[in-house]
């Protein structure tokens, strides 16, 4: 209790800075489903034929809530990187935060709680415009606000913890051309994996990408079971919760010691 | 319980860097104490370790009675930290830096309000409360730090540099808000490089140097202790050979720039030294400060 309090604080902080500068954020929130729905779902996928192996649904409505789970990643991306290191380098909050009675690994519950929550409302937005566009199949795709949300802070935990040991931001442009961009054009979102060659399809199971793009897509369309569901949950949150136990190992060593 | 900390035999280390090498500090409820030394004296680590944001290594420390390794967060509620580098949020405003921080220690909201309108006015900086931090000057955001540690009332501040990097006004302005605290009852400790801060500010003060306490008493008594009363400095063309003048001080310190010459009264030994042929080209009496002191203690300057 007394943990979820202090941590909360910094969520505070974070949501008063959001108050101020949200205008920023929102436009991006906003513009990007409507720019990829439109030129991939509308624009693209009027030239795409629909086949049994997308289930027959038409390409705009296939990609929807896959597009959910990969703008999630995206967003996790960026506020995992270089928001975290300025917090410890450049503004420092963390830094002041830990002259008080909140500890590193409150520090560092109240930020993932923030990227969370972050990561809902524009899942939340994107899942909104897909309904208005005409993108949603069916009442399944609101679960894909929830299964976007898990399968950032899954890729989002590993990466603030891995931010929180970085001295440069060099690295981040790596991790964003080669990590994010690999795993949002090849985890199954625009094109089923079954179309990758066999030997890379055990590094596309890796990526929570992949995971969050079952779980929304059979969601969506009610073509999985509870079984595999279960599965993806269990890794998804296990990235999740390894993330943030080896975030809080950092976090500990570069604001305690 | 008169003692806010206590240390004996304190060490700190990183990796194999020994930054603090056993040091023995008290420091008493009501006074301003103050840890001097040059950049890499170990003054900083000290202070980490008071204020429990760092472990220490080796030895005791008590802070408000309390062990900082188990007791951290009991201890940061009590307790103010104004770090070297200010650590504002600078895309918020003053005001809701002040309050945000208060939010920190677990305050009301209701409360929160309060105690900034009350630290905008200590912090002489009301008229720009709903102004963003990021263009405030270096001296306003200071004292932006400093009210912001006084928040939840500490019993114990602590002042990691306060003044560096300031302009000699703004340095003032924050100086008098200090001894303001201070008459308030509050127990400052100070890290500086300056001598003069530290002789303004403090009651009593550790000299530090690789780790080590060199010395420890108030600034007088240690003026007293390890210098003389009045300090002649004479300068000759740069490059020229420095005369040997060793007998008309009670001790001679060679700097690259200039002599200092200790001795009880310095227009006197002017005199001296005149009479002998020796023709400076500068001449300055002054009276003894810590700078000398540190000179005697280490062999070298404080501010490099």
């Amino acid at each position: 209790m007394q943990t979820l309090r202090a941590s909360w604080f910094g969520f505070e902080k974070a949501w008063t800075w959001y108050r101020r500068n949200w205008r920023a954020t929102a436009v991006s929130s906003f513009l990007t489903p409507v720019l990829f729905l439109v030129a991939l779902g509308l624009g693209f996928g009027s030239q795409v034929q629909s086949t049994a192996l997308i289930g027959g649904v038409s390409y705009l409505e296939y990609l929807a809530p896959a597009l959910v789970v990969v703008t999630a990643i995206q967003g996790a991306t960026f506020d995992s990187t270089y928001p975290i290191m300025s917090q410890f380098m450049w503004q420092k909050s963390f830094v002041a935060m830990a002259a008080t009675p909140i500890t590193p690994a409150q520090v560092l519950y109240g930020q993932t709680m923030w990227i969370g929550s972050q990561l809902f409302a524009r899942s939340a937005v994107f899942v909104a415009i897909a309904v208005v566009l005409g993108a949603a199949a069916g009442p399944g795709i609101l679960l894909s606000i929830v299964f976007g949300t898990l399968a950032g802070l899954a890729f989002s935990a590993p990466l603030v913890a891995y931010s929180a040991t970085l001295d440069k931001p060099d690295s981040f442009t790596t991790i964003f051309r080669f990590v994010l961009m690999p795993m949002t054009l090849f985890t199954g979102a625009f094109f089923p994996v079954s179309q990758l060659p066999d030997w890379l399809l055990p590094v596309v199971w890796l990526t929570p990408a992949w995971h969050g793009i079952e779980l929304a897509r059979g969601a969506t369309f009610g073509t999985i079971d509870l079984l595999p569901a279960l599965g993806h949950l269990v890794y998804l949150v296990a990235l999740t919760a390894a993330g943030i136990a080896l975030g809080v190992k950092f976090f500990h060593r570069r604001l305690a010691v | 319980m008169d003692n806010l900390v206590e240390a004996k035999a304190l060490t700190k280390h990183f990796g194999s860097f020994e930054a603090v090498r056993g040091i023995d500090v008290e420091v008493r409820r009501g006074e301003a104490f103050g840890f001097l030394g040059p950049n890499g004296a170990g003054k900083s680590s000290t202070m980490r370790m008071i204020s429990c944001v760092s472990g220490r290594t080796g030895g005791e420390l008590k802070v408000l009675g309390m062990d900082p390794g188990t007791e951290g967060p009991k201890i940061r509620a009590r307790i103010g930290v104004v770090p070297q580098l200010d650590n504002l949020d600078t895309e918020l405003t003053v005001r809701q830096n002040l309050q945000i921080y208060g939010r920190y220690f677990g305050m009301s909201r209701q409360k929160c309000r309060e105690k900034a309108e009350e630290l905008l006015e200590f912090a002489q900086l009301a008229e720009r409360a709903d102004h963003e931090v990021e263009p405030l000057s270096g001296g306003m955001k200071r004292r932006l730090t400093i009210a912001r540690s006084l928040v939840n009332d500490p019993e114990l501040l602590l002042l990691d540099e306060p003044t560096t990097g300031l302009d000699p006004q703004a340095r003032h302005l924050l100086w008098d808000r200090l001894f303001r605290l201070k008459q308030d009852g509050v127990t400052l400790i100070i890290t500086t490089h300056y001598m003069d801060e530290a002789e303004q500010l403090c009651d009593r003060l550790v000299v530090m140097d690789g780790g080590r306490i060199a010395a420890e008493g108030s600034p007088s008594e240690l003026i007293n202790r390890y210098s003389t009363r009045e300090v002649l400095e004479l300068r000759f063309q740069p490059g020229a050979q420095k005369p040997d003048l060793e007998r008309f001080a009670d001790r001679v310190e060679v700097l690259p720039d200039r002599l200092l010459l200790y001795t009880q009264d310095g227009e006197a030994t002017l005199q001296r030294v005149h009479e002998h042929g020796v023709q400076p080209v500068q001449s300055l009496v002054r009276r003894s400060s810590l700078e000398d002191v540190f000179l005697r203690l280490t062999g070298r300057t404080l501010v490099d």
